[in-house]
C-alpha cells in the first residue's frame, strides 16, 4: 500500500538480474488466443511418390473393406419401409460372407449371446414353470432344426468340451442348444446369434431371391 | 492413456468398427479393467450390442480378458490398451512392407489377418488364393501350395505368429497368473502345422454367385487339419524392420550408400541373435562382415575397415567398436540410434516451426545442457534482445525449461541462478502427444469434409453404382453416356476438390505415423535402458 501512490508497476525484486527491462514486457492478453493463428512459417509440404500414393491406397481400400465387414456393428437402423432402387444395386456389392462364426473356445463363456427365439415363441406367460418351459423351448428349438434341416452333415464342432461348471443349469441347457444349432448349420446364417427381425439375418437374403422385379 | 491417446483411438475404432463398438471401447480405455455387468450399465446399450462389440475387440486383440480380481469365481473383467488400437493407424505400412518383402501374396497374406484380427492358415490360404484368383486373367488361378510358401516364409521370418491360448476363456480352474500370457511364451509359436492344402482358388462368377457358395460352404465341411491354431501379425517384427530400415537410411543421408550397405549387412546378420529390447547388436567381426557383404559391393577389405571407422568415428555413434579381434569388433547402437534419430526430429520440429536460429539455440540447449541468457546469447551468435524473444517463445510453447539455482535458502529472484535446459525425454513425449492430436484433428476434418459433401458423395456412388450394373449387362453407349451426364461439370469439379483435400488428410495421416513410430519406439527403449 505505501507503493501504491508513487510508482504502480514496482517490482519487489531486481529486474536487472533477470536480464529484462520494464519496455520489454510482452502486452496483457485480452482474450483468449486465437483458434487458428497464423503462422510464420508454412508447413513442409508432404512426400509425394510412388510409395505414399501405394499407402495411401491401401488405406483408403482397408478403410472401405472394413466397414463392409461384419466386424463392423451398426446400431439398430429402422428399416425404410420402400427399398430404393439404387440401393439394390449397393448391396450386391455388401460381402457375401455377411455372418461371422467364432471360434467360441477363445472367447469367455457368458460373451455367448443366448437364444431368446424359442423363449419368445414359448408364450406368454409371466412366471412359467420353469421345467415345463424348458420342455417347450426343446419342444420349439427341435421343431426348428428339423424345419432347417437339409441334409448337411454336421461339422464336429469342439464348442462342447467348453463348459464352464460353475454355470447354472438353465445356462448350460441354453448353451447346449445353441451348441445343436451351430453343428445344424455349420454355414453363414446362424438365426440365434442376432435378434430377429436384423438386417443381417439369413431370412432377408433368402426373400430377396424370390422378390418380384420393380 | 492421456486423453489425446483415448480421443484418437475413439475415432479409429468408429471408422473401422463402427459406433457400437467404438462407445465401448472408448469406456474401457477410460475406465480400466471392467466385467460385463458394469459396461452394459455404463454404456446404457443393449446386452446383445455390448456382446458383440466385446467380441470383435478380442478378436482383433484390442481388449483381454481374464478372471476377476476377487478371485477364481468372479466374473471375467475386460481391459483395453491403447496401443493396439493405435497400430490400426499403421496398418498400411505394415501391408506395404509384406508387398516389398514377399510380393503380391505375402501382401494379401497380412491384409487378410490384419483384417480379420485372426484365422487359421487354411482360412488365410483359401481366401487369399480366392483373391488372387479373381484378379488373373480368365482360365488361370492361383494354387494353394503358393499361398501356403509364402505363409510359411512369413511364420519362419516371425512376421507371424500364433495366437496365444488362452486358459481362462472356458475352465473354471484358471488359476494362471494375472498376467495373460504372451505369445512368445509359447514353444510352438512360429512352428507350421503340418498339412497339405490341395486346390486351388475359385473365381467368383457373377451369373453363379449362389451356387459357388453353396460350394464354398460344402468345401468347409471337410475336416480341418489345423483347427483351433489361429495366427496373428507379430506387430513387434515388423516394428523391429522399420527401426532397422530408419538406421539404414538415416546412415545413407549422413555418409554414402556403400556405409549404408555395410550398416544393413551388419543388421542382417545380427537379426536372428538380437532381442527385441537389446541395447546393441552382438559384436561382428570385419572378417565375417566382409565376407557377407552382398556379391554387388566388391570393395577391398582395406576400404572395408575405412568405412568402419568412418561409421564409429562418426558423432551420430550409430555403430561401436567393442574389441579388437578378428580384424575388429563391431555393434550397432540400436538404442542409441533410436535417441539420436529421435533428438533429429526434435531439432527438425523446432527449425520448422520456429524457424533457423531458434533451433540453433534449442541444439545448443541440447548439446550444452544448462546456460544461463547471457551464455546462450553468447553462444548463439545471436543479439540479445531476438535471443531472448525466442527463447522465451520456446519457453512458453514447454521446449524448453527453466531451472532455477538458488545462492540463498529464500530463493530471492535476484540472488538465484535461472538456468535453460532441454530434457530430451519429456519434450520427446510432449511431441508424440502433439502427434496424437495431430492425427486426430486431421482424422476429424476429414470427416467433416465429407460430411459437407455428403449428398454430393452419395449421388455420385449411386452413379457409379448404375453404370456398373448397365455396364454388366451390356448397356450400348448413348445409356452410359446419358447416366454419367447426371453428374454436372461444377459438380464434378466440386468432387474432384474432395477428392484431393481427403487424399492429402489421408496421406497426412500416414505421415504423421511415421514421426509417431520413432518417438514412441525412443520412449519405449528409454523405459528398458538407461542411455
Amino acid at each position: 500500500m505505501a507503493g501504491r501512490g508513487r510508482g504502480v508497476a514496482a517490482f519487489t525484486f531486481n529486474i536487472d538480474a533477470l536480464g529484462i527491462s520494464r519496455g520489454s514486457m510482452p502486452e496483457a492478453r485480452v482474450g483468449p488466443s486465437p483458434l487458428f493463428p497464423s503462422i510464420d512459417f508454412k508447413p513442409v509440404p508432404l512426400k509425394a511418390g510412388e510409395d505414399e500414393d501405394y499407402m495411401l491406397a491401401l488405406k483408403q481400400e482397408m478403410r472401405a473393406t472394413m466397414q463392409r465387414l461384419p466386424h463392423n456393428i451398426k446400431p439398430q437402423s429402422n428399416k425404410s419401409e420402400v427399398e430404393r432402387y439404387t440401393e439394390r444395386y449397393l448391396k450386391k456389392s455388401q460381402i457375401e460372407d455377411e455372418d461371422w462364426t467364432p471360434d467360441w473356445s477363445l472367447f469367455p463363456k457368458e460373451l455367448m449371446p443366448q437364444t431368446k427365439k424359442p423363449r419368445a415363441k414359448a408364450g406368454t406367460k409371466k412366471k412359467p414353470v420353469k421345467i415345463s418351459r424348458k420342455e417347450t423351448e426343446d419342444m420349439l428349438s427341435k421343431l426348428d432344426e428339423l424345419a432347417k434341416n437339409d441334409d448337411r452333415n454336421p461339422e464336429k464342432s469342439d464348442d462342447e468340451t467348453e463348459k464352464k461348471p460353475g454355470n447354472e443349469e438353465e445356462e448350460e441347457v441354453e448353451a447346449e442348444e445353441y451348441d445343436e444349432e451351430d453343428i445344424e448349420e455349420e454355414n453363414d446364417y446362424i438365426d440365434s446369434y442376432f435378434d430377429n427381425g436384423e438386417d443381417f439375418a439369413a431370412d432377408s437374403d433368402d426373400n430377396m431371391d424370390g422378390e418380384a422385379t420393380y | 492413456m492421456t486423453a489425446q491417446e483415448v480421443r484418437l483411438c475413439g475415432l479409429l475404432l468408429h471408422e473401422h468398427f463402427g459406433e457400437v463398438v467404438e462407445k465401448v471401447g472408448t469406456h474401457l480405455l477410460r475406465s480400466g479393467a471392467q466385467n460385463l455387468r458394469t459396461i452394459i450399465h455404463e454404456t446404457g446399450l443393449s446386452v446383445d450390442l455390448v456382446k458383440k462389440s466385446l467380441m470383435v475387440l478380442v478378436q482383433h486383440g484390442a481388449c483381454l480378458f481374464s478372471s476377476g480380481r476377487k478371485g477364481p469365481g468372479s466374473p471375467t473383467e475386460y481391459r483395453s490398451g491403447c496401443d493396439r488400437i493405435l497400430r490400426i493407424l499403421r496398418y498400411p505400412r505394415y501391408i506395404y512392407t509384406a508387398k516389398t518383402l514377399y510380393g503380391d501374396t505375402g501382401e494379401l497374406v497380412v491384409e487378410e489377418l490384419l483384417q480379420r484380427g485372426h484365422m487359421t492358415m487354411s482360412g488365410t490360404v483359401k481366401t487369399v488364393a480366392d483373391r488372387l484368383t479373381q484378379n488373373m486373367e480368365e482360365g488361370r488361378s492361383m494354387d494353394y501350395s503358393e499361398v501356403s510358401s509364402a505363409f510359411s516364409k512369413l511364420v519362419e521370418t516371425h512376421f507371424l505368429q500364433r495366437c496365444p491360448k488362452l486358459a481362462g476363456a472356458g475352465t473354471a480352474d484358471s488359476t494362471t497368473s494375472a498376467i495373460p500370457p504372451t505369445p512368445e511364451s509359447f514353444p510352438d509359436c512360429y512352428k507350421v502345422p503340418h498339412m497339405t492344402l490341395v486346390g486351388r482358388g475359385k473365381r467368383q462368377l457373377a451369373a453363379e454367385d449362389g451356387e459357388d457358395q453353396r460350394n464354398a460352404k460344402r468345401q468347409k465341411m471337410d475336416s480341418e487339419v489345423d483347427e483351433g491354431i489361429y495366427w496373428q501379425v507379430n506387430f513387434e517384427r515388423f516394428h523391429l524392420h522399420f527401426r532397422d530400415q530408419a538406421i539404414i537410411s538415416a546412415v545413407a543421408n549422413k555418409l554414402d550408400q556403400t556405409s549404408s550397405e555395410i550398416v544393413r549387412t551388419m543388421l542382417r546378420m545380427s537379426e536372428v541373435t538380437t532381442s527385441p529390447a537389446a541395447t546393441c547388436t552382438k559384436p561382428l567381426s570385419a572378417n565375417e562382415i566382409f565376407r557377407s557383404l552382398p556379391a554387388s559391393y566388391n570393395i577391398p577389405r582395406p576400404i572395408l575397415d575405412q568405412y568402419l571407422t568412418l561409421l564409429v568415428d562418426d558423432p551420430m555413434e550409430f555403430v561401436g567398436k567393442a574389441g579388437e579381434s578378428g580384424g575388429g569388433m563391431y555393434v550397432v547402437n540400436l538404442h542409441r540410434a533410436l535417441a539420436n534419430l529421435a533428438r533429429a526430429t526434435l531439432e527438425s520440429v523446432v527449425q520448422e516451426r520456429f524457424g533457423s536460429r531458434s533451433a540453433r539455440i534449442f541444439r545448443l540447449l541440447l548439446r550444452k545442457r544448462h546456460l544461463e541468457q547471457k551464455q546462450v546469447e553468447d553462444f548463439a551468435m545471436i543479439p540479445a534482445k531476438e535471443a531472448k524473444d525466442m527463447l522465451y517463445t520456446l519457453l512458453s510453447q514447454n521446449l524448453v525449461q527453466l531451472q532455477e539455482i538458488p545462492k540463498t535458502p529464500d530463493y530471492a529472484p535476484s540472488r538465484t541462478f535461472y538456468l535453460y535446459t532441454v530434457n530430451q525425454l519429456p519434450t520427446a513425449r510432449m511431441l508424440l502427444q502433439n502427434c496424437y492430436k495431430t492425427v486426430a484433428n486431421l482424422i476429424e476434418r476429414r470427416l467433416f469434409e465429407s460430411k459437407e459433401s455428403k449428398r454430393l458423395l452419395e449421388k455420385s456412388q449411386r452413379i457409379e453404382a448404375i453404370l456398373a450394373s448397365l455396364q454388366a449387362s451390356g448397356a450400348e453407349p448413348e445409356q452410359l453416356t446419358e447416366v454419367e451426364e447426371m453428374i454436372t461439370a461444377p459438380e464434378k469439379q466440386q468432387l474432384d476438390a474432395l477428392k484431393l483435400h481427403i487424399n492429402k488428410l489421408d496421406s497426412a495421416e500416414n505421415q504423421v505415423d511415421e514421426t509417431i513410430f520413432l518417438l514412441e519406439s525412443y520412449v519405449n527403449s528409454t523405459a528398458t535402458s538407461t542411455v
